[in-house]
């Protein structure tokens, strides 16, 4: 049903829109980030779509690719019922150029679920009435969940206790070390032998 | 009740009698009015309430039913749940205005360590920030575990002891294990 | 003696009135410890609010990335804490839609018979809450006491009370108990009558009634708009349910209602799940009817399921797999899915990136709590100060699943 979605879209974007698949049973169309404010208003206003419900906004973080963030949009009709996912990638190695535009005049919904794309991940969205930090506290520095940021590096906002202090030792020991057991810290830099998944001692001694 | 025995007057004791029998009284007193104030956060607020109600009914039993929720009027300080660095600042505030004297109770592996969120927004542990007197483990702690803890801190108020403590197994499972052994061993 | 206000002009009489800024949370008791509202009132009206969140960011999709795909069960129970097997069912769905894996009928029935009792223990919790909330504390005690005894079936279940971990890719970590299916009913029962006198308690209550009706009312179209889903969105009459929209499991096999609300305000909040714990009810009781006594859990798929123990001590194949399985973790083909049910707070959306390993590449959770708090704001601007407290309770805003 929704195919009728991906077919629209190719048909109106032609050169922009740079890739369908429908994995899963997913429908998935991958956009130049120069129309992703154009085909959301075509999904939001086209009787045809419908798409009035903003479902989930996300970024994920391809460090490897050119242009390295990918932007992950779903989106339902509660007309049709059906969905859609919409993607489109920006920023370069350097997070220069992440910014795609805001789509919050069409779902205000989508609100939150952008200052939290830009809180964790960097995008900057175009147009956002409110964009600042919203899961981090606004001293915070980075975007935490790109691969290149360690798990484990802390900013605290106020000064820990000493040892002195607390006449006590404080180490926390932690559960496991940092490349024990599971091939924790993936080896960002050998993304084929992850694909094959024989080569674990690679794995093991990541960025992380 | 065993504790109020130890005010009665006697005439054989030295004269630091009158303070450290003192101590006593107030310990037993403080012990069996604690004022609480709960800085729920997390999903041990969930076995908190279970806590706390009908079926455990942890607190009441023990004196500790009142909740404050002004830090001024409290002197126990419920830590229920993960502590994030941007929460930290927040319970430091709330610990620094409660009146002396004053007791911490970290619920919860979270609170107690930081449990399995050993990332970048989380604190490991209450202690890095406060000093603590008890801590329970458990993620989250069953309620009997929630009482033992408390009855520890009890124990500590009545003997004027501020070293922290921790819930510990009634059972140590290890013990267990090594009786088992050497009972296959010995067949 | 002179009046001292002869030469005073008339406006200087007046008090300022300048609009004043209050600060309400994150330790308010009513603000579940995580959310911290700044307002600025005229008086006791609320003229601007803003509603600030992440006091629980616990890193939750950042942890993921570290373990394998089974790893993340625990980390998924402490989402939406008041109703851990959800989203355990919502997660072990998604990891298998990538797999294109099908888990076996008694499988399905035994998850929505764990699932519809966390439902069910969500919403006492939260009704209940919310009446204690506005100074109704024996019906919270109440619902306490019901929600235990579902809590007892699922530690007799399970083993745990609340975190359970009980999914798995591919099935379940055990098979149901024999004593499941008698223990359900005597509990429901016993639940169901509860409920009707905690209900009986608050609904003929006048100040409790005063203090919900029409206040943080929303219409449909506004609540779509927010990208709302779940109860919230049904009070508001809005007839969107996963389970009935695009059903799972076997939601479509059992008889159950899906209640609207007609006004969108915190007392059809509050009735809305009242309702639903009672269909939640009959889908336990039907599923218990349905579900067969014996038969396989677990599907058998190598790929993901770890082998019977004594093949794992017998066989090396066995062991092999079992090795495999346990220190490389299952293999999730590469791709990308995205997988939603019916959460307690309404649609869990689970996005899942594969790069082929055993490894996620990437969780991002949908929190339906999350766009719900977004429009916190708009449900209280204009309201009255001691408004937020019902309107808040009646939203059901989960720190762990909001903040991640």
């Amino acid at each position: 049903m929704s195919e009728r979605v991906l077919a629209a879209l190719k048909q109106k974007f032609a050169a922009d829109v740079l890739l369908t698949h429908s994995q899963f049973g997913d429908d998935t169309a991958v956009v130049a980030p120069s129309s992703w404010k154009a085909v959301c208003t075509f999904l939001r206003s086209d009787p045809e779509m419908g798409f009035d419900m903003f479902v989930d906004l996300c970024g994920v973080d391809y460090p490897t690719r050119d242009p390295r963030v990918e932007v992950v949009l779903h989106l339902r009709s509660m007309v049709h019922g059906h969905r859609v996912r919409v993607k489109t990638s920006v920023g370069d190695e350097d997070l220069d150029g992440c910014e795609v535009d805001s789509v919050t005049s069409l779902w205000p919904g989508a609100d939150w679920f952008e200052r939290e794309v830009y809180d964790l991940v960097g995008v900057h969205f175009r147009g956002h009435p409110d964009l600042r930090r919203i899961l981090m506290y606004p001293e915070f520095e980075g975007h935490p969940l790109l691969k290149d940021y360690p798990a484990d590096r802390t900013q605290p906002l106020i000064p820990y206790r000493t040892e002195a202090e607390a006449g006590l030792p404080l180490e926390k020991l932690a559960p496991f070390g940092r490349d024990e057991g599971m091939p924790f810290g993936r080896g960002l830099t050998k993304p084929a032998a992850l694909a094959s998944g024989h080569d674990d001692h690679a794995m093991k001694h990541g960025d992380n | 009740m065993g504790e109020l025995k130890q005010v009665t007057l006697d005439a054989s004791e030295s004269s630091g009698f009158a303070t450290t029998k003192l101590d006593a009284l107030l310990g037993w007193a403080r012990k069996w009015s604690l004022f609480k104030y709960p800085f729920v956060t997390a999903c041990c607020g969930m076995e908190f309430m279970a806590v706390t109600s009908p079926r455990f009914d942890g607190t009441a039993r023990f004196g500790a039913e009142a909740p404050r929720f002004s830090p001024r009027q409290s002197d126990l300080l419920w830590v229920v749940g993960t502590i994030s660095q941007r929460q930290a600042p927040v319970l430091k505030r709330i610990y620094e205005q409660m009146m002396e004297p004053k007791w911490v109770l970290a619920f919860g592996t979270c609170a107690s360590c930081g449990g399995f969120y050993d990332n970048y927004t989380t604190v490991p542990g209450i202690d890095k920030i406060i000093p603590c007197d008890v801590y329970i483990p458990g993620c989250p702690p069953r309620p009997e575990a929630v009482i033992d803890g408390l009855m520890l801190l009890q124990d500590k108020i009545a003997r004027g002891d501020k070293t922290p403590g921790i819930v510990k197994p009634r059972e140590d499972p290890a013990s267990l294990v090594k009786l088992r052994l050497s009972k296959d061993s010995g067949q | 003696m002179e009046p001292i206000d002869l030469d005073l002009d008339e406006n200087d009489l007046e008090l300022p009135s300048e609009p004043m800024h209050l600060n309400m949370g994150p330790s308010h008791p009513a603000m579940h410890g995580t959310v911290r509202i700044v307002l600025e009132l005229s008086g006791e009206t609320i003229t601007k609010s803003d509603v600030q969140i992440g006091y629980l960011h616990r890193g939750f999709e950042k942890m993921c990335e570290r373990g394998s795909w089974a790893q993340v069960f625990p980390y998924v129970d402490r989402l939406n804490y008041v109703s851990p097997m959800l989203n355990n069912v919502g997660y072990a769905l998604a990891v298998e839609k990538m797999c294109e894996l099908q888990v076996p009928d008694r499988c399905q029935w035994y998850r929505m018979i764990l699932g519809e009792l966390a439902r069910m223990s969500d919403h006492l919790t939260c009704t209940g809450a919310m009446a204690m909330e506005l100074g109704a504390f024996t019906p919270f005690l109440w619902f306490i006491k019901a929600r235990e005894m579902i809590w007892d079936i699922l530690e007799e279940e399970t083993g745990a009370r609340l975190t359970h971990s009980f999914g798995r890719i591919g099935g379940m970590a055990n098979s149901p108990t024999p004593a499941l299916k008698e223990m359900c009913r005597t509990a429901i029962k016993s639940v169901l009558e509860i409920v009707a006198e905690g209900e009986g308690m608050l609904l003929k209550n006048r100040i409790f009634l005063d203090r919900l009706e029409g206040i943080g009312a929303i219409s449909g179209a506004d609540a779509i708009a927010l990208s709302w889903t779940g109860p919230c969105l049904r009070a508001a009459g809005v007839a969107y349910d996963v389970r009935k929209a695009h059903p799972y499991l076997k939601y479509d096999e059992v008889d159950f209602d899906m209640p609207l609300g007609k006004n969108g305000d915190n007392l059809d909040r509050f009735l809305i799940r009242l309702a639903e714990l009672r269909q939640s009810a009959r889908i336990v009781l039907q599923s218990c009817e349905r579900m067969a006594d014996d038969g396989p859990i677990n599907c058998d798929d190598p790929r993901v399921m770890l082998p019977p123990k004594q093949d794992v001590y017998r066989t090396i194949e066995g062991t092999i797999q079992h090795f495999k399985l346990i220190m490389e973790g299952a293999k999730v083909p590469a791709g990308e899915v995205y997988s939603y049910t019916e959460g307690g707070n309404g649609e869990i959306g689970f996005y899942l990136v594969s790069d082929g390993s055993g490894t996620p590449y990437r969780v991002r959770i949908r929190p339906p709590c999350f766009a719900i708090t977004a429009g916190l704001s708009k449900l209280i601007n204009g309201a009255m100060l001691s408004d937020i407290v019902p309107t808040f309770g009646s939203l059901n805003m989960i720190g762990g699943e909001c903040d991640h």
